[in-house]
Parts: C-alpha cells; sequence; structure tokens
C-alpha cells in the first residue's frame, strides 16, 4: 500500500491535485450533473458558485467520492478516484461537510484528534499532539478545547470541524459551504485559513454562496448552473453583473472595492419597482 | 490513548479576554496546564458544579475507574461463590482457586462438601454471570456505536427476543445438529436475523431516530413474543418450562460445559469489538465524515453486527433474555469517563460482569428457598433507568438524534 502510494506521491508540479473530467450523474432518472470539467491546482483557491439547486454540492461529492459519477472521471492526485484506498485518500484530501454534529459527547480535543486517524501507524502519529493543538489555536477554539461537541453552537461546530481538517494534514482540502454557520468575523478567519493552506501548497475547493467572499478570497471561480458548468476563470472574468443576473434570475449589480478593487456583488436593490422572484427559485431557497 | 500526556503545558493555553475568564472555571482552569483537565459529560450543566482545581484527570480517572471496577468485580465474585444455602467465606473462596494453580496461602474451606459445591455449582454459575455481563455491555455499546443512538440495547430493540425465539427453536424442535452448541447456534441466526432487520428498518440518513427505534423495537420484541407463544403452545411440559425460562432470563442451572461453549465466543466478539473501537470514534461523526477518514463503513458495519449477534446469542443461549444491561452500563460509563470506544469497552464489559454477578447474587439470594429470574431483576431496574434516558434525550435538543 504505501509502495504505490509514494510511487504516486511524487507528481510533477505542475499536474492538477484534481481534475473532473466530463463528469455527470444521474439520479433516478434525473439528469444533476452533466458533462462537468474542471481542475484544481496546488496553491490555488477554487470557488464553485451558482445557485441553489444548481449541483455545486453534487459536484463536491464527486470529488470526495461520496457520489459515484455515471460518466465521466474523477483524478485524485493524477489517479483515478477509485484506485485509492480510503486510508490514503483520508491522508491526500480532508472534507468538511455542512453537517458537523457527533453523536457522543466527544469533547473538541476529542474530535479533532480524529482527524489524526488516516496517520495513525505511521511516522508521521509522533506530530499528532503537536498538529491538533495547531489546529485548534488556528481556528480559535482554545477556550473550547474540552468542551462537548454537541454542547456547543453551530458556529462553534463548524470551527471545531474546521480544526479536525486541518488536522489532517492533507494536500487537498474540500469545503462545502464552510462559512454558512459562521458570523462575520468567522467567515473571514475561515476563508484566510483556507487561503493561506493555498498560499503554502495546498488545493482548496470550496463551495460559497456569498459572492463577494469568493471574490475576495478565490483564486479560480467556477460558475455551475443547471448541473453544467457555465464558466470557469477569474473572479473579475466571472463576476460580470449580466452573466449572474442570467444565472440568478435577480438583477445584480458588481462593483468595486474603492480600496481593494475585488468586486462586491449585491442584488439591485434600488429600483424604485419590486423586484420579481420566480416562484420556482423562491421554493429552492427554502 | 489519544489523551493529554501530562507535561505539555504549552499545548493548553488559557486565553485572555472576557469569555476566557467565564470559561476558565469550566476548562482551563488553574491547573490546567499540569495536564490533562477535562471538562465533561453528557449535560453541560454538570460541569459547572465540578470543583476546578483537582480536575478530573483523563487517564487518571480512567484508571482509577478500571481498577475500582476489576477489584470489585473479584470481590464481588468471592462473596457470590461463597453466599447461598452452603456458606463458604470469600478467603476459603479463594482458597479453593488457589489451590488449583498449587498456592496454599488461604483456608481451605471447612465444610466437607464446600470445595465441590463451589466447583460444581458456584463457579461456573459466577463464571457464566461474569461472561454474560462482559457480553451483554459490549454489545450494548458497540450498538449504540452503531446506531449513533444511546438507546440502542440488544434486549430493546429486540434482538435478544429474537435470540430467544431461535433458541426456544432448537429446543421444542429438538435439534441437536451442532452437539451442545445447538442452541447457542440457532440463537446467533435467529439474533443476527433480528439484528439485520432493526438495522435495516430503523436507519435513515446514516442515523437513528430515537422513536423510529424505538417501534421498531416494540415490533420485533411483540413478533418474537407470538413466537415464543405458539411454540409453548406447542411444545410438551418439559420445553414449556425451558421457553418460560427464556423469557424470564436465569443463571440457574449453569455448567461448566455451557460456560465453554459461551467463552470462546463472548471472547472472539470482544477482540474484534476492541480491534473496532478506534472507528466507532469516528462513526461518531457520521457515516460520511468517517469514510472521509479512511474508515470502510459498510465493512465496519456488517462486521459489527455479526459482533452483536455473537455476543447476545452466547448469552441468551443460555442464560435468556436479560435485558437493559446494554443499555445502564455503557451510560453509567460514558457519564464517568466519556465517549471513547476504546476505555468505554473496558469499563463497560468489566461494569457489565459486576452487575451481572451481584444481580445474579441478589437473585439467588434476596428470597430464601427461591431462584429469582435474573431478567426481571435488571428490567425492574432498567426499565425506569431507560424511560429517564428517553425523557431526557427528548428534552435535549439535537446533538443525539
Amino acid at each position: 500500500m504505501s509502495a504505490s502510494a509514494s510511487a504516486a506521491a511524487p507528481a510533477p508540479p505542475a499536474a492538477p491535485a484534481l481534475r473532473v473530467t466530463r463528469a455527470g450523474v444521474t439520479i433516478d432518472g434525473t439528469r444533476i450533473l452533466q458533462d462537468v470539467s474542471f481542475e484544481a491546482s496546488p496553491g490555488e483557491v477554487v470557488a464553485l458558485i451558482g445557485p441553489n439547486g444548481a449541483g455545486k454540492s453534487t459536484l463536491l461529492s464527486v470529488v470526495t467520492g461520496d457520489q459515484a459519477v455515471t460518466e465521466g472521471t474523477v483524478e485524485i492526485d493524477g489517479r483515478a478516484l477509485g484506485a485509492w484506498s480510503l486510508r490514503e485518500l483520508g491522508r491526500r484530501r480532508a472534507v468538511l461537510l455542512q453537517q458537523n454534529g457527533v453523536f457522543f459527547p466527544f469533547t473538541v480535543r476529542e474530535v479533532v484528534e480524529m482527524g489524526r486517524a488516516p496517520w495513525q501507524r505511521t511516522p508521521r502519529e509522533a506530530d499528532d499532539e503537536a498538529v491538533v493543538a495547531e489546529s485548534i489555536e488556528l481556528t480559535g477554539m482554545q477556550r473550547f478545547r474540552e468542551r462537548p461537541l454537541p454542547s456547543l453552537s453551530g458556529g462553534e461546530r463548524a470551527r471545531a470541524s474546521l480544526a479536525r481538517i486541518l488536522a489532517q494534514q492533507t494536500g487537498i482540502l474540500l469545503l462545502d459551504e464552510p462559512t454558512a454557520a459562521l458570523d462575520l468575523r468567522h467567515q473571514e478567519d475561515v476563508l484566510r485559513i483556507a487561503r493561506d493552506r493555498a498560499r503554502a501548497g495546498d488545493c482548496v475547493v470550496v463551495v460559497l454562496h456569498d459572492l463577494s467572499l469568493a471574490a475576495a478570497y478565490a483564486d479560480r471561480i467556477v460558475l455551475i448552473a443547471g448541473g453544467r458548468v457555465v464558466t470557469d476563470g477569474s473572479p473579475d472574468e466571472v463576476l460580470t453583473a449580466p452573466l449572474l443576473s442570467e444565472v440568478y434570475e435577480l438583477p445584480v449589480e458588481v462593483m468595486r472595492h474603492p480600496v481593494t478593487g475585488t468586486a462586491l456583488v449585491l442584488p439591485q436593490r434600488h429600483d424604485a419597482s419590486p423586484i420579481l422572484i420566480p416562484a420556482d427559485s423562491l421554493e429552492e431557497t427554502t | 490513548m489519544t489523551s493529554t500526556k501530562p507535561g505539555r503545558p504549552d499545548a493548553r493555553r488559557p486565553e485572555a479576554g472576557l469569555d476566557a475568564a467565564r470559561e476558565a472555571g469550566l476548562d482551563a482552569g488553574p491547573g490546567a496546564g499540569l495536564g490533562s483537565g477535562r471538562g465533561r459529560g453528557l449535560e453541560p450543566g454538570l460541569e459547572s458544579s465540578v470543583d476546578p482545581l483537582p480536575k478530573r484527570s483523563g487517564p487518571g480517572r480512567k484508571a482509577i475507574l478500571f481498577v475500582s471496577l476489576a477489584v470489585a468485580l473479584v470481590a464481588i465474585s468471592l462473596v457470590a461463590a461463597g453466599t447461598g444455602q452452603l456458606g463458604v467465606a470469600p478467603a476459603e473462596v479463594l482458597g479453593s482457586i488457589l489451590q488449583k494453580v498449587g498456592i496454599t496461602w488461604f483456608p481451605l474451606p471447612e465444610h466437607p462438601n464446600g470445595d465441590s459445591a463451589l466447583w460444581t455449582i458456584r463457579f461456573p454459575r459466577v463464571a457464566m454471570a461474569i461472561l454474560v455481563g462482559a457480553a451483554l455491555a459490549a454489545a450494548g455499546m458497540v450498538m449504540q456505536a452503531i446506531f449513533g443512538n444511546p438507546l440502542a440495547e440488544p434486549g430493546v430493540v429486540g434482538v435478544s427476543s429474537g435470540a430467544a425465539l431461535g433458541a426456544s427453536a432448537a429446543i421444542v424442535f429438538g435439534a441437536t445438529f451442532l452437539g451442545d452448541w445447538s442452541i447457542a447456534a440457532s440463537a446467533f441466526v435467529a439474533g443476527l436475523a433480528a439484528t439485520l432487520l432493526v438495522y435495516g428498518v430503523s436507519r435513515a440518513n446514516g442515523k437513528t431516530e430515537v422513536v423510529t427505534l424505538v417501534l421498531v423495537g416494540i415490533a420485533v420484541n411483540a413478533f418474537a413474543g407470538a413466537g415464543l407463544a405458539l411454540f409453548m403452545f406447542l411444545a410438551d411440559t418439559q420445553s414449556r418450562e425451558a421457553i418460560v425460562f427464556w423469557q424470564l432470563g436465569s443463571l440457574n442451572g449453569s455448567r461448566w460445559p455451557d460456560v465453554f461453549v459461551v467463552l470462546p465466543v463472548v471472547v472472539v466478539g470482544l477482540i474484534v469489538a476492541f480491534a473496532l473501537s478506534r472507528r466507532y470514534d469516528l462513526l461518531s461523526l457520521g457515516e460520511k465524515p468517517a469514510r472521509h477518514l479512511g474508515v470502510n463503513v459498510e465493512l465496519l458495519r456488517i462486521v459489527s453486527i455479526v459482533v452483536v449477534a455473537l455476543l447476545v446469542a452466547a448469552a441468551v443461549a443460555f442464560c435468556g433474555i436479560i435485558a437493559f444491561v446494554g443499555l445502564v452500563i455503557p451510560h453509567l460509563m460514558r457519564m464517568i469517563i466519556g465517549p471513547k470506544h476504546l476505555p468505554l469497552l473496558i469499563a463497560s464489559t468489566l461494569g457489565g460482569s459486576v452487575l451481572l454477578v451481584a444481580a445474579d447474587l441478589v437473585a439467588r439470594t434476596a428470597v430464601p428457598m427461591a431462584d429469582l429470574p435474573i431478567g426481571m431483576l435488571t428490567s425492574l431496574i432498567g426499565g425506569p433507568f431507560f424511560f429517564w434516558l428517553l425523557r431526557r434525550t427528548r428534552k435535549k435538543a439535537g446533538g443525539w438524534g
């Protein structure tokens, strides 16, 4: 196992850490994803954006291996997803889901220690204690470390889970709406951590709803709608008012931050006439 | 295993600020730098009542619990073996055991029949109580781990009565296909079927709702009860008595051959459960996160279900339905040392043995000249406990599902 892993480990530097090629997913006759191709490389933060029900989470679960593709291929570090053992995958990619509960009253520290499981019985097991302490500190969870996870608020639980993901020390981070339960400060903290990890050479793929956050932190944005990739490019290329207005079915304006120049995406609220939102998109947001 | 080791003060830094000050009393008390204070327990409110200074230290607390349980097990076993119509002092019981291995430090039983009473009647019964208690408590903990629900228990969800149905079928139809093992084998098959059924029906989206679990338990228990009633109707007087005995649960009449059937099964079941215990920790995060951390969840589930069926069938085949041990013991142990499954399993097996040896002692001696059914006793205590737990779980929003 370790022999084959080390054979594939020194991937050529330019190779993408993950590559999805012409992937399609059909569940019970419904096409959720269709002909989706995208790559993410070490050193970059890639944001997946799109309206509710566009297929962002499905695409992420295709990359995590939770959802099998019905067409196309998924590669992690140059090898087909299915060719990795679960344990090897656990050392290569970490996944933060939207649900972050635990069934029994494990403490935050114990939960973060669980992130070290893939490194059990390897030389890196020796780092366990230091890595766990560092991850807890990075996410600002020091004062909660001996508290049972179920007694914490949703945002605290999400940060504890992020600490667990960081403790996993993988080259690929897959984050499904990591900012959903967080307040303003912690949203920034989480994405700054993600960006720092990318600067340190990791590959970060993050599903985001907040387009201004995506503009500020992503190196590249993949816009998904109707199970297809609509655009894939730099924030400036993807975040344009006409494109977003069409995809989100809502008049949207994109402005520049007066200091940083990054895009700020806002629904067009100053129009005197009330905005008519199509009934079906309302349903989806609930 | 992965608990904080003492002497790493840098690992915990009390943070400055208002919040930190509020939390300090709970979590990172002044003694925190000394090592592994842990604030835990099922109720957050429980922590505030704990003196922050002598903090419950993790490894120390576990060691104290393990040693106390082990000492309690030895003590209660010696007392139980010596108690009965023919009284033997605990020291004499010890003398009788040690004499077998050539140590003669302790007195032998004074009564002329003492030694033979111990070895033919009492010891196999106490040994059976130890094994069955360990098996039931461990089975309960494993079920709770794979159901992700602290209310899962072999008796409550019907695994025990399923196994009892299999055992009584073997009696009524006079199955002897595997000799001494026939009853145990059919108990295992029926117990496995019941576990699979409960598991298949009650889980949805990777977790088990309390209500679903309890309802499925009612259905399985009702079906098994009807089956047992049918067998009683069909059976001759002797088999009928045996089936009644299964329903009530008793360690009466345990013999060495029975013990030697149960022993290997329980040992194998426990070894597998111990080997899987770290994976159970990861499974508490949910199925997907566990898989992302390298756990083969499907395999883990199947192996665990077989382990539960093995442990429960071994217990039920010779002692009938003894409910609630698997609920009460893991729960109490979790309250004392937290939910980590390796220490929890050690504590649960020891605690289950202590409980059952003690309960059997009460069953034998509470009413003179009578042997109460032990299953009745455990249900008498376990039923209200289950009720209390159910109420408390309902009051707590979220977390346990």
